[in-house]
Formats: C-alpha cells, sequence, structure tokens
C-alpha cells in the first residue's frame, strides 16, 4: 500500500452564521469570522489516496487523472466563488475548515478510480488546518 | 463526523542539554554543542492535532478563540522568551525536544473541548517530533 498526495489551491470568500442564533449570539461566539459581508481565504488542499501500484505504469494513479478531478469536483466549484452563497452545500452547514474537509471527501469519495480516499487536509492557512479521514 | 483539527503556535527559547549526574566530559560526548554552558535557541513550533465530532450549530470541532486562548495562557505565557531549563517541567529533566513534546502534551490533555491526538514539535526546519500518547500515529497523519 502506498499513499499518494495531491496539492490544489483554491481562494474563496465566506463568514460563519448560524441562523438560529441572535446576532448577538453569532458575533460572541464566531467573532471576526461573524462579518456578514464575508472574508476570505487562500486554501490548500491536499487529497491524500491509497493503493497498490500497478506493475505496468508503477503509478498508484495517474497524477494527472487525479488532477483533473480535483479541478472538476473541487477547485471548479470553490475557486473565486463565495462559499454561503454560491455552493451548495454551505447552504446548510457553516463554511468552518471542517465542513469544508469533510464537503471536499463527500465530493472526491468514489470518483478516484483504483485507488481509496485515505486523508483530505484543508488548510484554511500554513497554521490552521482540518483532516477529515471519512470517519462517522 | 468525527475531523482531526490541526493549529501551529509558535514560540522561541532557549535551553542547555546537561545532566547533572554526569561529568563535564561526559556531558560534552553526548549533548555535543548543545551542552554550551551558556545555551543556545530555537524557534519552536508546536502543531496541536484535535479531534472531535464536529457540532452542526458552529461547524466546528471547538471554537478556535478558545483554543487559542488556552495555548496562550498555558504554553506561550509559559515557554516563550524563556530559557527552558528555568522552568519547573524541566527542573529533573533534560530539555530536549522529545520531553517539551511529552510536557507540552500534558498541558493540551487539559484542554476541555476537544480529544488530544497528537503533538508535532518543530525544533529546527530539519528536526520534529511527535507524542502522541500511549497511541502510535497513523500513517500519512503528520
Amino acid at each position: 500500500m502506498i499513499f499518494l498526495t495531491r496539492k490544489a489551491e483554491f481562494s474563496s470568500a465566506h463568514y460563519y452564521w448560524n441562523d438560529a442564533w441572535s446576532p448577538e449570539e453569532n458575533q460572541r461566539v464566531f467573532g471576526k469570522c461573524a462579518n456578514r459581508n464575508g472574508h476570505g481565504h487562500n486554501y490548500t488542499l491536499e487529497v491524500t489516496v491509497a493503493g497498490e501500484i500497478d506493475p505496468v505504469s508503477g503509478f498508484v494513479v495517474d497524477l494527472k487523472q487525479l488532477k483533473d478531478i480535483l479541478e472538476r469536483e473541487v477547485v471548479s466549484v470553490y475557486d473565486h466563488r463565495h462559499l454561503n452563497l454560491e455552493v451548495p452545500e454551505f447552504k446548510t452547514a457553516i463554511p468552518t475548515t471542517e465542513n469544508i474537509a469533510i464537503a471536499i471527501w463527500q465530493r472526491l469519495d468514489n470518483k478516484i478510480p483504483n485507488a481509496k480516499l485515505h486523508r483530505v487536509r484543508v488548510y484554511e492557512m500554513p497554521d490552521l488546518f482540518a483532516d477529515y479521514y471519512g470517519e462517522p | 463526523m468525527k475531523v482531526h483539527l490541526n493549529r501551529r503556535y509558535h514560540f522561541s527559547a532557549s535551553h542547555r542539554l546537561h545532566n547533572d549526574a554526569y561529568d563535564s566530559d561526559r556531558n560534552r560526548a553526548v549533548f555535543g554543542k548543545c551542552n554550551n554552558p551558556h545555551g543556545h535557541g530555537h524557534n519552536y513550533t508546536v502543531q496541536i492535532t484535535l479531534s472531535g465530532k464536529v457540532d452542526p450549530s458552529t461547524g466546528m470541532v471547538c471554537n478556535l478563540a478558545d483554543l487559542d486562548a488556552f495555548a496562550q495562557k498555558n504554553l506561550l505565557s509559559r515557554f516563550d522568551h524563556t530559557n527552558l531549563n528555568t522552568l519547573d517541567a524541566f527542573a529533573n529533566r533534560v530539555s530536549t525536544t522529545e520531553n517539551l513534546s511529552i510536557e507540552i502534551y500534558r498541558i493540551f490533555q487539559n484542554f476541555p473541548a476537544a480529544h488530544l491526538e497528537r503533538v508535532h514539535i518543530e525544533e529546527t526546519s530539519n528536526n520534529s517530533f511527535d507524542y502522541a500518547g500511549a497511541t502510535p500515529p497513523q500513517p500519512g497523519t503528520t
């Protein structure tokens, strides 16, 4: 079993807000992230897949193919978008780094041929990142 | 759903690797230039990995502001711009980054809002250390 990791980047806007709460409660819990005009980040995505090496190609997965899947399933949907307003899964879920990692897992799961999705790591910034391993 | 949250903190400190039970020749032989009597220092990066279920009302494993406040009080204010050898934690232990990892793990075990998975410390860009308590790190998780 070999683990292979591919990076991708996207830049998006978001804010944190729970409609069930008062503006004061949102401000208390989310602080400056609750600014309704939004703010943004340069996100770095690291997708790790696990698989066996194909003896013919020497690949676990074709990196170009993996790059194209990340582009189609994630980057083209998230990049230069407002996550709350333009990405369907964040109509209901707050676009925290944790929820972005889960959402990207759900977008990629079973889409990568010949390999198993092992980990989705999302960096909101170099000092803050979330990992999702598909755990319930 | 269970997610791992990783937060990195930075502090600068001096230390000296030295064991009072050894004579000076043996200290020098074991610890090399790290035994310099005047000490030396590093910019440490501490990476804390916490896990927990994502709270649907916040989208978070834990509130980052709470974690940062905990780290400020219990990590940065105690370690930043100090000489590690003068701290209680290293009164009877060599101030290696291995021992520092265990001490910082012990500190973050008391963070109440999420489960501590692992402490990863970069002493320099070439040296890093991981401590996960009794549980060994999983492949591809650092």
